[in-house]
């Protein structure tokens, strides 16, 4: 083939392409939902959006809990080739909107009328300056504790509401020869249970001040201290080969009963049902020891990219709408385990643990208890985040540093973080 | 070059080249050029041109996307006020070490026993060069599950009734880091063999065989005359394990991830945690340029001296 037909072909070959989304609404979606359950769940957008005569372009980048794909939609930004919407944590929403690349959704948001459909705890992360630049898919509680109601009963026990109880429970397991905590080291399993701690032994005020003030005070009180005591316990509570252990396979201990709890975001339903276990009768949820009235929430949005397209304009103005439809919140948020980032969808189809966390929701609403998720990118930015993980899971795993040492590294780390 | 201009001469009388044939001629006349002229721009562009992009992102205050804010050295002071990027720096100078040295010395005793005239060589020589031809994450995986205590060795010797016995490094934050030395000479020492497989080959049978006629035995044939001579190989492999045990990044991903408690973390995998991870752009270049350095620190003496060495050629 001559360089000039290899020239004519490429050009034909880009100007087909081009010219397939060009001519009708179409928007570009880039995610990391590339597993069965999240796959199907966007698939029911995606049939919602070609009813309304949206074109769908499909770019999945998998793995890396979404890295990898952070990766190449910094490259689309910086090369000015950005998709049309992307998926996105709740800082994210906000480090990508201190960009100015993310569209106003304003109009859209005014016509559906978001400001009182939307979960009000999420509304300040997905605005910038008074304008709506994301839209929330779901909603996930990160403070729950699954735990294996056979062995429970076996040892005739009940599960734990306080962190005391929560050591005491777990002697009696050792000493019953299982595992009492099902845990995975990984950065940021470690930092769930530092979550789930940091908020179990000082309450959502402290929470607060701790977590998202980022108070120098808070940071080395005595109650911050008890928190990594509480983590060094928890070392013997785990078996020996944990670490770099993947979540799903810490959650196949509890379903084999070798382990009797694990504290997880509720994603966790999704192994268990693929394992035919039932909510109330194979397994358990409560909230996190001494988590009760608490509700400590991550979510997933969808980000726009400014176009002057107006056929991508049209797209995303639909996307944004879609994705608050309450079938689809329904239908997705069944699929992948969480609930509905609306406060008014029926949860007659749900189970009894998502039941369970959307009234534990609304309770936590009204009573100020409703909190971001610091392991989950929804309490402080990436830099921040890192510092926690960092720390905490160096603390974790190397049993010769002390509560003090950790905390000092901490304060250290995010005063160079600011 | 010089050579190219003497033949076209031979073939055509320059003065006609250029007024005979005019575009063409020039064409034929700077042909060789013209073809490397794209890789020298590619190479220009994307791999110097971005080591000074880097450079400059490492002294500006680039989150998520680079910027231009000019903070000075700041973003260096807050990288070696990180630990981690502490533990990557003594990681690397560990890991390099133990890597290059255990994975010469591994490939070069296989060399040496293949060198045997053994039966079914070409068999064995398969063998151990095959792991060359998988990647870093196979291996890596591979190894994640034969080390994982739960799974590996340590179960199976506990399985054949040794109970006591304990063999986990890959969950001891002090001993991981030995771990990606095991998988990485591994993959590597195959390859080394190789090398020095076809360096002792080359070696002069005469002067062996007159060795030998003097008295010398097995040991000292090679410890005095065959090992002296191969020089330039251990150079090549001192190179290619360098570059290799730098560059150490999947490896980590697969086997580590860089735990646990963030033990095994290497400068690559710190770089790439901190640009995609924790939107510290400006941090990564920083550790970027600090690689580069030390790279540069090995290489630029090298290859120094193996100019001049040409030039002395010359």
């Amino acid at each position: 083939m001559s360089i000039r037909n290899l020239i004519v072909a490429t050009g034909l070959l880009l100007s087909t392409s081009s010219l397939a989304l060009a001519d009708e609404p179409n928007v570009e979606v880039m995610h990391y939902w590339t597993s069965g359950s999240e796959a199907a769940g966007l698939d029911v957008l995606k049939t919602l959006l070609e009813k309304e005569g949206v074109k769908w372009a499909d770019s999945p980048v998998a793995g890396g809990t979404g890295m990898n794909m952070v990766q190449v939609l910094r490259a689309r930004i910086a090369s000015d080739t950005a998709p049309a919407a992307a998926q996105m944590h709740a800082q994210q929403v906000q480090a990508w909107a201190a960009e100015d690349v993310l569209a106003d959704l304003s109009d859209v948001a005014q016509k559906d009328d978001w400001a009182s459909v939307i979960a009000p705890e999420l509304v300040p992360l997905i605005t910038s300056n008074g304008k709506y630049v994301a839209v929330p898919v779901n909603v996930h509680r990160s403070n729950w504790l699954w735990y294996n109601k056979k062995v429970f009963d076996n040892a005739g026990l009940q599960p734990p509401t306080s962190w005391e109880e929560f050591n005491a429970v777990s002697d009696k397991l050792l000493a019953a020869g299982v595992t009492p905590l099902a845990l995975g080291g990984q950065p940021w399993q470690e930092l769930d249970l530092f979550e789930s701690a940091v908020l179990g032994l000082g309450g959502p005020d402290f929470y607060r001040q701790a977590i998202l003030q980022l108070d120098e005070k808070a940071l080395q009180s005595d109650t911050m201290v008890k928190v990594f005591d509480q983590l060094r316990k928890m070392n013997k509570y785990v078996d020996s080969n944990y670490p770099g252990r993947d979540w799903n396979l810490a959650t196949q201990m509890l379903i084999k009963g070798e382990a009797a709890m694990q504290i997880m975001g509720d994603w966790a339903k999704g192994e268990l049902a693929l394992a035919n276990m039932q909510p109330n009768v194979d397994y358990g949820c409560v909230p996190a020891p001494g988590t009760k009235g608490s509700y400590v929430w991550l979510t997933d949005n969808f980000g726009f990219f400014v176009t002057k397209d107006p056929n991508k304009q049209a797209g995303q103005t639909a996307m944004a709408s879609a994705i608050l439809d309450k079938g689809f919140q329904e239908a997705f948020n069944l699929k992948k385990g969480s609930i509905p980032s609306r406060i008014d969808v029926s949860m007659d189809k749900f189970d009894f643990c998502g039941k369970a966390a959307y009234a534990d929701r609304a309770e936590a609403q009204k009573s100020e208890k409703s909190l971001p998720s610091l392991a989950h990118n929804a309490a402080a930015d990436a830099t921040k985040t890192g510092v926690f993980l960092d720390v905490v899971s160096t603390f974790f795993e190397t049993p010769s540093v002390t509560s003090k040492q950790a905390i000092d590294q901490l304060v250290a780390g995010l005063k160079s973080a600011q | 070059m010089s050579m190219f201009q003497t033949s076209s001469q031979t073939v055509l009388p320059r003065r006609q080249v250029l007024d005979g044939a005019g575009l063409r001629g020039w064409f034929a006349k700077y042909a060789s050029q013209v073809a490397v002229s794209p890789s020298i721009a590619i190479v220009l562009i994307a791999v110097y041109g971005f080591m000074v992009w880097t450079g400059v992102v490492s002294f500006t205050a680039s989150k998520m996307l680079p910027n231009y804010n000019f903070v000075g050295f700041d973003q260096y002071v807050r990288l070696w006020s990180n630990p981690i990027w502490r533990i990557a720096v003594s990681n690397i100078f560990t890991f390099g070490l133990l890597f290059i040295s255990i994975s010469t010395l591994v490939g070069l005793a296989l060399a040496i026993l293949i060198d045997q005239r053994i039966r079914i060589e070409g068999f064995f020589r398969t063998i151990y060069l095959y792991p060359m031809a998988l990647s870093f994450i196979v291996t890596g995986t591979a190894w994640k599950w034969i080390l994982n205590p739960g799974l590996g060795i340590e179960r199976l010797v506990h399985l054949w009734g040794w109970e006591s016995f304990r063999f986990d490094w890959l969950i001891n934050p002090q001993y991981a880091i030995y771990t990606l030395v095991i998988a990485g000479v591994w993959q590597s020492s195959g390859f080394v063999m190789a090398l020095f497989l076809a360096a002792l080959r080359g070696i002069d049978e005469d002067i062996i065989k007159a060795a030998r006629l003097d008295g010398a035995n097995g040991i000292a044939v090679y410890r005095r005359i065959i090992i002296p001579q191969l020089g330039p190989t251990f150079l090549t492999v001192l190179v290619i394990l360098t570059q290799q045990a730098v560059k150490s990044f999947d490896l980590v991903v697969a086997l580590t991830a860089g735990g646990p408690g963030n033990s095994t973390h290497l400068p690559a995998t710190f770089m790439y945690t901190q640009t995609f991870g924790r939107d510290q752009m400006a941090v990564g270049a920083a550790s970027a340029v600090m690689i580069f350095m030390t790279v540069a620190a090995i290489v630029v003496p090298y290859l120094y001296s193996d100019l001049r060495n040409q030039r002395d050629d010359v």
